[in-house]
């Protein structure tokens, strides 16, 4: 029943606040995230916190939650959906009288998040995840800045089209072996290699898998503060769970036929993205562009994974999924900072804002740090991972084989994106102040919280990376 | 209660409604509406307490060759009576509108028989559902059809709708005839029209009396097939939809797309069994049907990527519907035909009363008229959406599972691959048109700032569907129970 509360408690205060208005909204939606962290630990801690609801006999269909259920990388993705909720209803500025969307929205993404990630059953798994981005459509369209209504439109296309592919493979898998229960997905007889295609560019798609991937950069830039935060932080995992938990499980030998594929478009996720990063003027596609490219390493993982069977690739793939959540979650959190401070993101157009704001510049530093990859912060535990990951099981007899030798291109992307956050953070934070960076006036308390949640996280699991790990077993 | 006696009632009550209207004048005729709804709850409350009690399914022997009341039956009666309410319902809302085309001044003088009508189209569509003898089914067609060309033209002081009334008149004139003559091309190959014989003398043929000639009944099906593809609205039969539904009066039009349809089908359902289940016809059968289906899955949904003008867009979203349930058919999943019109009753309804009242307070079907309606009214708006995404299948909606099933059965059913792509390609591009209009309610500024009211029945109307959308889409079982 915890885990049903779970979702419940997001969709009830999305209900109240969209009957209710505008009134009191923030203080519901901040109630429903704190509440939802309490019961995510109640949950997590008890063995017995499944759910299951027969809600269709032929097929046979649960409505069933279950945090255990693919081992532990739901309970992981869990900790991270709630925490970073609860920075989200924290973070950005909501426009006057619209505070019943705002609000709603985020709870609804993030009841659609938590769904997919503790769903037992293929049909929810998928359900769930449409339902979180109805609302991220909206928002962007609504709220966003910039060409937000063609930025929305494309990220609609672009999402659908990638759900009705996936679709098709769930439906492939599911009347193959006649169930929707995850817990009894196993290897496929047929059609192996079209399963893993379909699951690739649907799950791909989602998670801006290179040549996919070009709705995300403009989408983040344009979503309020909190949506880019909720979508690439939490939401867009969900791509790469569904390759780990399903993809993998099902169509093992298809992963493996399709591999030299997936590594190649990966490596283009690394070092092409991470190029096109670097040519960025302006802060929020930067960030943009930079999770795109991040998601060539967890792609990295899991290709380790099928090819050598790594034992500690999906360990690395849902670490560098939890690091990168939060420290992607917190970028645009200080991102948006930077923009209702100074009224722009254009990387020439700042300088010296560290003087005014050295809260701010710090917290900036700390996550620019942790998304290159600093020892000591939690990306720098699961790049360290993937890049060990591609190697395992390999002596000098073997000569290097296309892992490898992928893995050693992707290497390079840590140079890249240290290129493209220092030279952000140099123009932005150092230097003499300018114009726009006059007059602002330091964080407040407020304004810190929800970055100094997400820094103490990446802080925690980067020293004792163990904190997260320790749930495999 | 006997169930047979129902449609015999409903005809009753059309009948004295009709006379009140002429000799008591009633001064406010659109009462008309709301007595002929409460009249059909009443009998749709005797159906479902008929469907209990196995005494009350009995037909009398003079009835029984052309008359059933099984299961299937009853569905679709309940459908037609549930269809029907909602039209008067609408109806009733509408009628600011109706009363500016058929008279002078806006009285209400000329409006008595349209409330009336959908009454006497209930009965045909009841019967339509039980017949089970290719006489019957025709017949009870014909009242249906007979009543669409009035109720299609009623107002008469408007081109559209007048102009509608012609087409659909020759049109269906037309499919009539191929109806007939499909008919008599039957009874020529089979020597029977009762349809419940014809399997076993198709499966006997050869031995004994029984010779049946293949291609004389496959020419007599073919016209069978294209006269039923008109009811639904099916390629190459299609061409009447979009022009019709824009010109008919609004509760007609959704009376057209959702009891005539879901009629159609069920109709389909009775004749084809017999066919889709015998050796000497099925493949043949399944392949036009199957051709059909992706023809009007193109068609409906490339056509439907266009339209600015919501009713049309709804025309068209019913052919690319109607595309979805004839694969089910073609693959002979009866179950998903009847769950999907379910779910289409529930999600096209929602649609349709929206829209009734976005033509009745702003004069105009356009998609622009929704510029903006969550400024005007966002609980209307929030409506719409779920209408909206549930027609175009997004998951935890009641038109996902429809689509859902469908698309389980073709892959179940081993279709060949390219069918299956047209399928996902034709939801896909459903995304689109329906978004558009998610797009204009929340991202358009609107065009006036008044407030949108929304009247009684509308509002308790939409407020039930609107929830009955996400149930299904959250617990389907509650469908499969009725269907059972």
């Amino acid at each position: 029943m915890l885990t049903l509360a779970l979702i419940l408690i997001p969709l009830l205060a999305a209900a109240a606040i969209f009957v209710l208005g505008s009134a009191g909204a923030r203080k519901i939606a901040i109630g429903a995230a704190v509440a939802n962290i309490a019961i995510a630990v109640a949950a997590i801690s008890t063995s017995c916190s499944g759910f299951t609801l027969n809600v269709l006999e032929n097929p046979n269909m649960n409505l069933a939650l279950d945090l255990h259920a693919n081992g532990g990388i739901s309970v992981i993705l869990l900790i991270l959906s709630v925490i970073v909720t609860l920075a989200a209803v924290l973070s950005g500025t909501c426009p006057k009288g619209h505070e019943g969307l705002w609000y709603g929205s985020i709870m609804m993404i993030s009841a659609g998040a938590i769904g997919a990630f503790i769903a037992k059953d293929l049909f929810f798994f998928f359900a769930f995840h449409e339902l979180a981005l109805i609302p991220t459509f909206l928002m962007i369209g609504m709220l966003g800045r910039g060409e937000r209504k063609e930025v929305a439109w494309k990220i609609t296309i672009y999402l659908a089209f990638g759900s009705i592919i996936l679709l098709a493979g769930i439906l492939m898998i599911a009347t193959q072996l006649g169930t929707f229960d995850m817990t009894e997905l196993k290897p496929l007889a047929l059609y192996q290699n079209e399963v893993a295609l379909l699951l690739i560019i649907g799950f791909g798609t989602l998670v801006s898998l290179f040549p996919f991937h070009s709705w995300a950069a403009p989408a983040y830039a344009s979503a309020p503060a909190p949506v880019s935060m909720l979508h690439a932080g939490v939401l867009k995992k969900f791509g790469i769970y569904g390759l780990i938990v399903v993809a993998y499980k099902v169509a093992p030998d298809g992963m493996a036929h399709w591999l030299p594929l997936l590594l190649i478009l990966l490596l283009f996720n690394i070092i092409w993205v991470g190029l096109v990063t670097i040519n960025q003027r302006r802060l929020d596609t930067m960030l943009g562009n930079s999770s795109v490219m991040h998601m060539g390493y967890i792609f990295l993982a899991i290709a380790a994974l099928v090819d050598n069977g790594s034992s500690f690739a999906m360990q690395a793939a849902v670490l560098l999924m939890f690091a990168h959540g939060i420290s992607i979650a917190m970028s645009f959190c200080l991102a948006d900072r930077i923009e209702s401070k100074t009224g722009t993101l254009e990387i020439n157009q700042l300088g010296g804002l560290a003087k005014n704001t050295p809260s701010l510049a710090f917290l900036f530093g700390l996550v620019g740090m942790a998304s290159i990859g600093l020892p000591g912060l939690a990306n720098f535990a699961g790049e360290i991972m993937v890049f060990f990951s591609g190697f395992e099981d390999w002596s000098h007899a073997d000569g290097f084989g296309p892992l490898q030798i992928a893995t050693m291109i992707a290497i390079w992307g840590v140079v890249i994106s240290a290129v493209y956050m220092l030279r952000a953070f140099r123009n932005i934070f150092q230097g003499e102040t300018v114009r726009r960076t006059e007059e602002v006036t330091p964080l407040s308390f407020n304004e810190k919280i929800p970055a100094i949640i997400l820094g103490l996280v990446l802080l925690v699991v980067g020293i004792y990376p163990n904190t997260i790990l320790h749930f495999f077993n | 209660m006997n169930t047979y006696l129902l449609e015999f009632y409903v005809v009753g009550l059309g009948v004295i409604m009709l006379l009140w209207e002429a000799f008591a004048s009633p001064k406010n005729k659109s009462a008309l509406a709301l007595i002929g709804a409460a009249g059909l709850t009443i009998i749709l409350g005797l159906l479902i307490a008929g469907s209990y009690c196995p005494a009350c399914k009995e037909v009398p022997s003079w009835m029984s060759r052309f008359y059933t009341t099984n299961g299937h039956a009853i569905f679709f009666k309940g459908f037609a009576l549930v269809s029907s309410i909602l039209v008067l319902l609408m109806s009733y809302d509408f009628r600011s509108i109706l009363n500016k085309f058929t008279s002078n001044n806006n009285s209400d003088i000329h409006t008595g028989e349209f409330f009336t009508l959908p009454v006497f189209a209930c009965a045909g569509l009841m019967w339509m559902a039980s017949a089970t003898d290719l006489v019957s089914i025709f017949v009870s067609l014909e009242l249906v059809t007979i009543t669409f060309y009035v109720m299609v033209a009623y107002m008469r002081r408007n081109v559209g709708s007048l102009e509608a009334g012609v087409k659909y008149l020759i049109l269906g004139a037309l499919s009539t005839g191929f109806l007939v003559y499909g008919i008599a091309w039957l009874y020529g190959a089979v020597g029977t029209t009762d349809l419940s014989k014809m399997a076993m003398i198709m499966n006997n043929s050869g031995t004994g009396d029984y010779v049946v000639h293949q291609y004389t009944l496959l020419f007599g099906l073919a016209l069978i097939i294209l006269a039923l593809g008109f009811k639904v609205g099916a390629v190459p039969m299609q061409l009447w939809i979009p022009d019709v539904y824009q010109g008919a009066p609004n509760p007609i039009t959704a009376y057209l797309s959702i009891a005539s349809k879901a009629a159609g089908f069920g109709v389909a359902i009775v004749i084809l069994h017999p066919f889709l289940s015998t050796e000497i016809a099925s493949s043949n059968v399944a392949l036009i049907l199957t051709v059909m289906a992706v023809a009007t899955l193109i068609y409906g949904n490339l056509s439907a990527l266009a339209q600015t003008n919501f009713k049309r867009l709804l025309a068209y979203s019913s052919i690319a519907h109607a595309g979805f349930l004839l694969l089910a058919l073609a693959v002979s999943d009866y179950h998903t035909v009847k769950f999907y019109l379910a779910t289409y009753l529930v999600m096209n309804f929602a649609g349709f009363f929206i829209l009734n009242l976005i033509r009745v307070q702003d004069g105009s079907d356009e998609i622009d008229a929704f510029d903006g309606l969550s400024k005007r009214n966002p609980r209307l708006a929030i409506a719409l959406t779920i209408a909206m995404a549930a027609m175009a299948g997004v998951p935890l909606t009641a038109g996902f599972m429809g689509k859902f099933f469908v698309i389980k059965a073709v892959i179940e059913s081993s279709l060949s691959w390219p069918i299956l792509a047209v399928v996902f390609l034709a939801a896909a591009s459903g995304f689109y048109y329906y978004f558009k209009i998610i797009r204009a309610i929340y991202w358009h500024k609107p065009a006036k700032e008044e407030a949108l009211v929304v009247p009684f029945f509308s509002k308790i109307i939409i407020t039930a569907l609107t929830i009955a959308i996400i149930v299904i889409g959250i617990y389907p079982k509650v469908i499969e129970c009725i269907i059972r």
